[in-house]
């Protein structure tokens, strides 16, 4: 239970996706300008990512490394990832068109999302059973939200201040997303501290 | 030998992926409204959520449910847009009633006063914060022109103190009312001429002090009408559109001359005068008292400046709808 807690942890704070891995920034920069669309990009996100661990760990598992071209990793990831969410997407669609009408817009921004493949890679290289892979997703997801949710109460601040002409509009979000990310980095450690070495 | 495998594999995964995706689309399809798509079509596809929906194919939808909507919300899109959706939308809705926005108030500078020198953010939202405004009535327009800045289509403008618009290039989009901080401009069916100008909520006596051309809620205006179309609400006269004949009546008994006939499209060319002096600040004042001339009025009104933005349009109303 502790290594599964450790596992959540380390994914959400410590190897936040955005503010420590730097994975994902297109749409921590592009949707997080209000709270409501963050909100909905981070749960899309957090869902697909789940979603295609699932997908992905068992055919590295299975179809891959037994086949020995575990280098084809990348790419049939890829190739699965964005058949997977698009077929997502049809399904909400017509069974669920309320949580599509939510996520919709998100879903294709997702599919080739860095982030996501991301997960599914670290997945592999960290050598995570199937359990330990989504657990990590999962908490991947919700540190995505959580920066998202950080960022977007930032970016409000910075609308309503008075900007040096030369520093509106992306570059001081840029100067912001690295201050924040400098403050992640006081996370590290924290995992051994709370749960021992 | 060693490529054949990841060959296979992957065109399998590939192929696989792809025929599911195929009966999925086929069988899982949702029927979609065709204006939508259409609408969709039109703009740019840029997903940004300016218009407040989320992402262009919400806003098309949005649309194609509710034709009442503005086409003009997309600004990555810009006029070509909104134009490519009228279009959409006017094949569809046919006989959707032309309208037009209408500033309510008159106080131009030489009819009312400033009560402060206001040296802040020269916006409207801004200075209204500032204990209302620069202006002595604390319900008329203000000035700065936020709604001016809002306007995508360059159509109002603040003239001697007060916004005014022109009802040639109205498209009635519904941003200026969106951007005043005292909510003084309505959107109404174009065919209604007649319109009160002032929209006070202080008491005739205040009204009285602060501005010459506010409405001072003195009632004349309900007597004179022979529709009961208007009526005095929270201090100033209100003119219901669906009841209003046009007649002119209750402009002819207004003492402060402040409501307005905005003469007909096509009647004489001389009426309108091509400047308007808009409107001037506008702190407007309403006005309360009526008095009884009857005749004058009307004309007095729509000439001078109290009337002016829409005034000058008068004309312009056939060709908006066009527009549209």
């Amino acid at each position: 239970m502790a290594e599964m807690l450790k596992i959540i942890f380390a994914a959400v704070l410590v190897n936040n996706c955005v503010l420590v891995q730097f994975l994902g920034i297109c749409p921590f920069l592009g949707v997080s300008k209000k709270l409501d669309s963050a909100v909905g990009m981070s749960l899309a996100v957090t869902f697909v990512m789940a979603l295609a661990t699932v997908a992905t760990w068992p055919i590295q598992k299975f179809l891959l490394d037994p086949n020995g071209i575990g280098y084809l990793q990348t790419i049939v990831f890829i190739l699965v990832i964005a058949a997977l969410v698009q077929l997502v997407e049809i399904i909400l669609k017509k069974y669920m068109p309320a949580l599509h009408k939510s996520l919709g817009v998100y879903l294709p921004l997702i599919t080739t999302n860095c982030a996501v493949l991301g997960v599914c890679i670290n997945n592999i290289t960290n050598g995570y059973e199937f359990i330990p892979a989504l657990l990590n997703s999962i908490g991947t997801g919700l540190g995505f939200l959580l920066a998202m949710v950080i960022f977007s109460g930032v970016r409000q601040r910075i609308e309503y201040n008075d900007i040096p002409e030369s520093f509106k509009g992306v570059p001081i979000t840029l100067i912001a997303a690295s201050v924040l990310a400098l403050a992640f980095m006081g996370f590290s450690g924290v995992i051994d501290g709370i749960f021992g070495a | 030998m060693g490529i054949v495998t990841p060959i296979i594999l992957v065109s399998v995964i590939g192929v696989v992926s792809g025929i599911g995706l195929t009966l999925a689309a086929k069988f899982m399809a949702v029927p979609v409204d065709e204006t939508a798509v259409k609408i969709r079509e039109c703009l740019p596809g840029a997903n940004c959520g300016g218009c407040g929906y989320a992402g262009c194919d919400d806003y098309a939808s949005a649309l194609a449910a509710d034709h009442s909507l503005s086409p003009s919300l997309c600004a990555p899109g810009g006029a070509a847009a909104a134009a490519g959706i009228a279009a959409v939308l006017g094949v569809e809705a046919g006989s959707a009633v032309p309208k037009v926005a209408r500033v309510r108030c008159s106080g131009l500078k030489d009819k009312t006063k400033e009560s402060m020198e206001y040296q802040g953010f020269s916006t409207c939202a801004a200075a209204k914060l500032f204990f209302g405004g620069p202006g002595s009535c604390k319900n008329g327009c203000i000035g700065f022109g936020d709604c001016v800045s809002a306007c995508a289509y360059d159509a109002i403008r603040v003239c001697n103190g007060v916004a005014q618009v022109d009802r040639d290039l109205c498209v009635a989009c519904g941003m200026c009312a969106k951007a005043c901080p005292n909510a003084l401009i309505e959107i109404v069916p174009k065919s209604s001429r007649v319109f009160v100008g002032c929209s006070s909520t202080d008491p005739g006596k205040k009204t009285r002090e602060v501005c010459e051309v506010g409405c001072i809620a003195c009632k004349l205006c309900e007597k004179a009408c022979k529709f009961d179309a208007v009526k005095v609400e929270n201090n100033h006269a209100v003119i219901d559109a669906e009841k209003c004949k046009n007649c002119g009546l209750c402009a002819k008994a207004c003492p402060r001359h402040i409501i307005h006939v905005i003469p007909k499209p096509g009647a004489k060319p001389a009426v309108p005068k091509p400047e308007v002096k808009p409107a001037e600040k506008q702190v407007e004042a309403p006005v309360k008292e009526e008095a009884p001339e009857k005749t004058e009025a009307v004309e007095k009104t729509e000439a001078p400046a109290k009337a002016p933005a829409e005034t000058p349009a008068e004309k312009p109303e056939d060709k908006e709808a066009e527009k549209k």
